[in-house]
């Protein structure tokens, strides 16, 4: 009798210890719409949230969603807060250098402006853009003048009360703007960025292959096109 | 909430509101209004008790715990709030983690720090990674209070060291007199005296506490200014039933109300207090009732 009821509780500690394992926490940001943002009931949704449930199934993993501000996204990964970030963050090599990526879930795609008149010139100008985004590193290089904000919300307000001519950001965020205030997408558009991936910690290299699969498998099957036309996110792969 | 919300598009104004102001996610603002509330509610009081003690190993005559005193008054108010909060409590997360670690799991062979990365085995993570998100709320919630209480702790200490020794000499030597030991002095004559010299100090901290609540955010619990923020962003018609504009001007003049309110409402709160502590005290406050 003894012997079963260590068994049992062997067993218990051990299923527990499965399930420990197998929740992965997903950090986003809730703010960049299609992307990720908080719907009406206070939820996280969007495409990402979509893609990270379906990524979880695949993965036979249980996923919880966070939010995390955009600013300290990284580093609360870093420490160990959530497990992976998910939130619309383009691979580059210096984010590379502090954690990992998976593959590219979305193409590499050019970033647009958004501003006041279809005409404004914006070199030389003053561009508004998120800081610690590609977008904000690439206005730095160009030599502009660039004002930065910690949410993409007030960026779009920076153009629309004047304090900068444009903002750039990805085309899928600014698109409802330019057809509901009478803000304008320039053409121009600049080529940054090496596609979004799922950031990872540099030692979780397990939780990297699993998720790299499950991407692999919806990029196989169609269904992440399927995603990215229904959000309108990126072009498709 | 209401039956005639599942059509918002029809709706008239005051029912729109009525919907609107009630979705899921103003609900969480309204929930957060309570975490705000009970933060402030559980840390004043930790806070003080933080003070209380800094004050008094600050004054004591064992040398030790008067450096202890006075290095905790002086490092934690020397250091700006934001970095302590940005440093600090992930630092603390990771002591306790280590320490958890070191306990629960002695045949861990991995280094605990890999490059940027900070491993310990699943069993120490606090909270376990398995755990409800309520528990990783509550976690960060109590890590929120013990910052605060810290911080706000060492500026009450200084408060309290100062009040302390505004108590008039000849009250201590009257004790002493009276033979009185060190510990009935300062628990029987020093300490009820004291709080009426230290109230104008702890009252601005009080005010400054409550002003200091967006901070939560940066520790991951979702605050009234944040919610505030997300809310008045403008909303796409794609993405909610409720679409408007940049309202976030509306939402932060909600906030003005509610922080000027709460403060007027703590300062009359703490002139009751003050009235009380004056009375018969030999002050001018006090001769002029």
């Amino acid at each position: 009798m003894k012997k079963l009821i260590l068994t049992t509780a062997a067993l218990a500690l051990a299923a527990g210890m499965a399930t420990a394992a197998d929740t992965v926490r997903m950090g986003t940001e809730g703010a960049y719409p299609p992307w990720n943002f908080i719907n009406d009931d206070g939820k996280v949704d969007g495409f990402e949230r979509e893609l990270g449930d379906e990524l979880c199934k695949r993965a036979e993993l249980t996923c919880e969603w966070v939010t995390n501000d955009w600013d300290s996204i990284i580093p609360n990964l870093v420490s160990g807060n959530y497990d992976t970030i998910i939130a619309g963050m383009s691979i580059t090599d210096e984010r590379d250098e502090v954690i990992d990526f998976t593959q590219a879930y979305t193409p590499p795609d050019p970033s647009s402006y958004l501003a006041n008149a279809a005409d404004v010139d914006v070199t030389g100008g003053v561009i508004a853009a998120q800081s610690a985004t590609i977008q904000a590193a690439f206005i730095a290089e160009q030599g502009w003048t660039l004002v930065e904000f910690p949410t993409p919300e007030e960026t779009v307000a920076a153009v629309r009360n004047g304090e900068a001519d444009a903002v750039l950001a990805d085309q899928a965020y600014l698109a409802p703007f330019a057809e509901e205030d009478g803000l304008f997408i320039l053409e121009r558009e600049e080529m940054i960025g090496g596609g979004v991936g799922l950031g990872v910690r540099e030692s979780d290299g397990e939780l990297k292959a699993k998720f790299d699969a499950a991407i692999q498998s919806m990029k196989d099957d169609g269904s992440l096109n399927a995603l990215i036309t229904k959000w309108e996110v990126a072009s498709t792969w | 909430m209401f039956s005639f919300c599942s059509d918002p598009e029809t709706l008239g104004t005051v029912r729109w509101f009525a919907c609107y102001l009630t979705t899921g996610k103003h609900m969480s603002l309204y929930w957060s209004v309570l975490t705000v509330l009970s933060l402030l509610a559980i840390t004043a009081p930790a806070a003080l008790a933080f003070g209380f003690f800094g004050a008094m190993s600050a004054r004591s005559h064992v040398l030790p715990l008067r450096w202890l005193g006075k290095a905790y008054i002086a490092v934690v108010r020397g250091v700006p709030d934001i970095a302590f909060f940005l440093f600090f409590v992930i630092a603390l997360d990771q002591a306790f983690e280590w320490t958890r670690h070191q306990i629960l799991c002695p045949d861990w062979t991995d280094p605990i720090r890999q490059g940027n990365d900070f491993i310990v085995c699943d069993a120490a993570k606090l909270p376990l990674s398995s755990a409800a998100q309520w528990v990783h709320e509550v976690y960060g919630f109590f890590l929120a209070v013990l910052t605060f209480a810290i911080v706000f702790g060492a500026f009450a200490a200084n408060v309290l060291f100062g009040a302390m020794r505004a108590v008039p000499r000849g009250q201590l030597e009257t004790a002493e007199a009276y033979g009185m030991t060190r510990r009935q002095t300062f628990w029987r004559v020093l300490v009820p005296q004291m709080w009426l010299y230290a109230l104008p100090g702890l009252s601005n901290l009080w005010m400054i506490l409550i002003k200091a609540t967006p901070l939560l955010f940066l520790l991951g619990v979702e605050d009234i200014v944040y919610w505030a923020r997300e809310m008045g962003a403008s909303a796409n018609r794609r993405f909610t039933d409720y679409p408007h504009g940049d309202w976030r001007i509306w939402y932060f003049l909600a906030l003005l109300v509610f922080y000027l309110s709460f403060t007027r409402v703590s300062e009359i709160v703490l002139e009751r207090i003050n009235r009380r502590l004056l009375h018969g005290q030999a002050t001018v406050g006090g001769g002029s009732r």
